[in-house]
């Protein structure tokens, strides 16, 4: 293990105590991957969230969450219950150590334990505290309870997605949660930035509602100057607010294809491109190979006009399968994607080329599952997924013994339901 | 402007779109100089985009544009011109991090490649992020985020049984994404080049980085053989899950009960204390199995409220519950508005306007709002004369040339 966390990875040397729930798990993640010896506390018998599916070979067992996985790969894992004497005192231990503490409590938790910001910054000034809820630490919501379908929902996504004619949708895979994480380590290392340079850490109060809101593009400006709610569209997008509608997802033979025309200069190159795979095709079309693309606007555009180019497009897309769209795009540098299957990802020739996916080994499970093997390429450092997530209080032996725990205190402390 | 974390840090930014500026804000509003390269020639998609202030389009007017790009500084400097090159490397010297999101291949083609830049600053941090990466067969494959969403596979986890897979309504969803994970790879690179004297290329893929937000799906397949099915809004592990009419036109409220206790309180609230015991509904496994009767009978409830009553009363009970908001609702949302995310400054061709403050906040050395977006151009001749020491006459000559455009 020991040899694992050197090498050149940019924050080896730096460890953080991750206390966060699946609201957090993120934050943590990309820390490791940078370097950070990142050490998941869980209670005794393990994280609630191991309970969270999908599960290897469909096994509800806490041991084979693939949501944990995905998330805690390059942590090591201890319990620790923090409700008890003994557990405080540990963590405080662990904390004299550790630059970076995560947690996702209800706001007031970690005071209430005496584990809050001002008791550990007694303990060590250079900590930085990042705590990730779901409305954050102040404000008139943050008791409120809220998972994610609730914090989408009150972050504005929802609200565009989905038909005109049915509810607003939420994205089945929580996204909040993720949104959050990765602000959570955003937010750790400006931090961690400033602490570097002045010996000072900080708290870092991230909102699942806030982090989400953040991104919402012309949304909230289009309210803003004109008093237009954007809504939803589902597979049509609305141009010149709400006027006419081009389609953004087109039937293919065995799948959908993802696509809309921009005007002017720059949608004129890929659409002449499409239209010249469709002459090659023998399915080419008058009205298209006429069209004056460069003074279109899509600002004013009709929706006659529309619906005369998506027509033979649309009718042109059915005679194709997703592959073949998707090696047209790219063999003629038409801006359009199909949309992947799992299969089609795990597959997928150009993150295979790149060497994306890393077989990770579960020697328990009997088997390897793929992972991302970085979420960037650094030339200096190695940052990468090293190693999969924790077995429930894998590494008690090892973090324990670090900070001066005897066998024989961790037999007392395990009988006691501490660790 | 007082001090703060990355204060005299300076970054060029050749930008497109969102993805650059959002990364770029990470550093803009923590004190960072942030040099936006742009140019009239070929003004940025986001300056050309809707809604224009009075309707009136101008690269200045964009609500779009000028959303994110709080504490930027704009420089006009056509890449095209011949004289431009000679320009950019001299702020290259005088810069620690370049960062770019064009199709791989742009900053080669003007002479701006990472072995370029180390020539003339030899710990230089580059920053890029494209579509697919510089490396594989999509590299140059033109990408936008809604584009990339669907090569990412969003769209599984986005519909009806009965209907055609979504795009998430924000559109380019994943240029929400890979900015967050940028910044994190950027202040580690800054962190190891102030202890060690060494610069880097950081490279990111967009499609790359949205991968990790689907992971689950990714090994379900990977362990179980399985496809994602889209559901709407139902989950397997909780009912009721899901977004309720309520009064008025568009109007909805979520509500998700997660466990017994939750489900004993939601019947008390909604008047229906029969159902705590009810046969169909008594168990998470019934109600599961009599989803479509529990759902109508909770929408019966919702649809004569207001979402925001519905909201509180079922709050006040401990039921996780939230009106689901639409911008106008947003802008008024009181947890929001005690928040760090709306910045209103007023803009020269903007008037008022609120800027896209930060998504998190932190105790000591909070983002600060030091000054509204930048009209195109607006900071030419403060970064030549004031950050690259050029004289007057200079700058006057290039200004002639049209390199400033």
């Amino acid at each position: 293990m020991a040899a694992l966390l050197q090498g050149k990875a940019m924050l080896s040397g730096c460890r953080a105590l991750d206390l966060t729930d699946e609201k957090g798990f993120l934050c943590g993640k990309i820390l490791a991957d940078l370097g950070v010896d990142v050490i998941k506390i869980e209670r005794p018998g393990g994280d609630p969230s191991r309970r969270i599916g999908p599960f290897w070979h469909d096994i509800p067992d806490p041991e084979k969450s693939l949501y944990w996985f995905s998330y805690n790969s390059s942590k090591r894992g201890v319990t620790l219950d923090i409700e008890t004497a003994d557990g405080r005192e540990i963590l405080k231990r662990l904390a004299k150590t550790a630059d970076f503490v995560i947690e996702s409590f209800a706001p007031g938790y970690m005071d209430r334990m005496g584990l809050g910001y001002g008791a550990l910054k007694e303990i060590s000034p250079r900590i930085v505290h990042i705590s990730i809820t779901p409305f954050g630490q102040k404000g008139p919501y943050k008791d409120f309870q809220g998972s994610d379908i609730i914090v989408m929902g009150m972050s504005g996504i929802p609200y565009l997605t989905g038909d005109s004619d049915r509810p607003p949708l939420n994205i089945s895979l929580p996204q909040s949660h993720l949104l959050a994480g990765a602000d959570g380590a955003v937010g750790a290392m400006v931090a961690h930035y400033h602490r570097e340079r002045t010996g000072r850490g900080q708290h870092v109060d991230v909102s699942m509602q806030q982090s989400t809101a953040w991104f919402l593009a012309n949304t909230l400006p289009y309210w803003e100057m004109s008093e237009t709610n954007l809504g939803r569209v589902g597979a049509m997008r609305s141009m010149n607010a709400r006027e006419s509608t081009q389609r953004q997802v087109w039937p293919c033979k065995d799948g959908y294809v993802f696509f809309f025309m921009l005007g002017g200069e720059t949608g004129a190159k890929p659409f002449r491109r499409l239209v010249k795979w469709m002459d090659n095709e023998g399915m080419g079309d008058e009205y298209l190979r006429n069209l004056r693309w460069e003074e279109l606007d899509m600002g004013t555009v009709t929706q006659d006009v529309l619906d005369h180019i998506a027509k033979p497009i649309g009718a042109f897309f059915l005679t194709r399968t997703k592959k073949e769209v998707l090696e047209a795009a790219i063999e003629r540098n038409i801006s359009l994607c199909s949309l992947s299957s799992m299969e089609d990802l795990v597959g997928d020739r150009n993150l295979r080329d790149r060497n994306f996916w890393i077989d990770i080994d579960h020697p328990e499970l009997g088997g390897k599952l793929p992972y991302p093997r970085q979420f960037a390429e650094m030339s200096a450092q190695s940052i990468s997924t090293r190693f999969r997530a924790p077995l429930i209080g894998e590494h008690n032996g090892e973090v324990y013994g670090e900070i001066g725990l005897s066998l024989k205190d961790l037999v007392v402390l395990k009988q006691a339901g501490v660790i | 402007m007082e001090q703060n974390v990355f204060s005299g840090l300076k970054i060029l930014a050749f930008s497109w779109a969102m993805v650059g500026p959002l990364t770029m804000k990470f550093f803009a509003d923590y004190g960072a100089t942030v040099i936006r390269i742009e140019t009239s020639k070929r003004p940025c998609v986001s300056r050309t985009s809707a809604p224009y202030r009075d309707g009136k389009p101008g690269i200045n007017r964009s609500g779009y544009f000028n959303h994110f790009s709080a504490n930027m500084y704009s420089m006009a400097l056509n890449m095209a011109h011949p004289l431009a090159l000679e320009v950019a490397k001299k702020l290259v010297a005088q810069v620690d991090v370049v960062s770019e999101n064009f199709t791989p291949g742009v900053m080669e083609k003007w002479g701006l490649g990472y072995e370029d830049l180390v020539k003339i600053k030899t710990d230089i941090i580059m920053l890029r992020q494209s579509g697919f990466g510089s490396k594989g067969p999509y590299r140059d494959l033109a990408a936008f985020g809604m584009t990339l969403a669907a090569i990412a596979g969003f769209p599984n986890f986005i519909g009806w049984p009965d209907r055609e897979p979504l795009p998430v309504g924000v559109g380019a969803y994943t240029d929400g994404i890979s900015p967050r994970y940028a910044a994190a790879a950027l202040i580690a690179a800054l962190d190891y080049r102030d202890k060690t004297g060494r610069g880097q290329l950081i490279e990111l893929a967009q499609f790359e980085t949205a991968l990790s937000f689907i992971l689950p799906g990714i090994l379900d397949f990977a362990a179980n053989g399985r496809e994602p099915v889209r559901s709407g809004n139902a989950v397997p592990y909780a009912a009721p899950h899901g977004v309720y009419p309520c009064k008025g036109e568009d109007k909805w409220c979520s509500i998700a009960v997660f466990n017994n206790q939750q489900w004993v309180r939601l019947c008390e609230v909604i008047g229906g204390p029969e159902y705590i015991e009810d046969a169909m509904f008594a168990t998470l496994l019934e109600r599961k199995k009599h989803e479509k009767a529990l759902d109508a009978i909770i929408s019966d409830w919702t649809k004569g409220q207001a979402a925001e009553d519905v909201m509180t009363r079922l709050q006040a009970a401990g039921i996780p519950a939230g009106v689901v908001k639409n911008a106008a609702e947003l802008y008024n949302d009181p947890q929001l508005r005690k928040r760090n995310i709306f910045w209103p400054l007023p803009h020269s061709e903007m008037g008022e306007f609120t800027h896209l403050g930060t998504s998190f906040e932190l105790s000591d050395t909070p983002a600060q709002p030091y000054m509204p977006s930048p009209c195109l151009g607006e900071h030419t001749a403060y970064v030549c004369t004031e950050i690259l020491g050029m004289p007057d006459a200079e700058f006057i000559e290039l200004v002639q040339e049209g390199v400033f455009e």
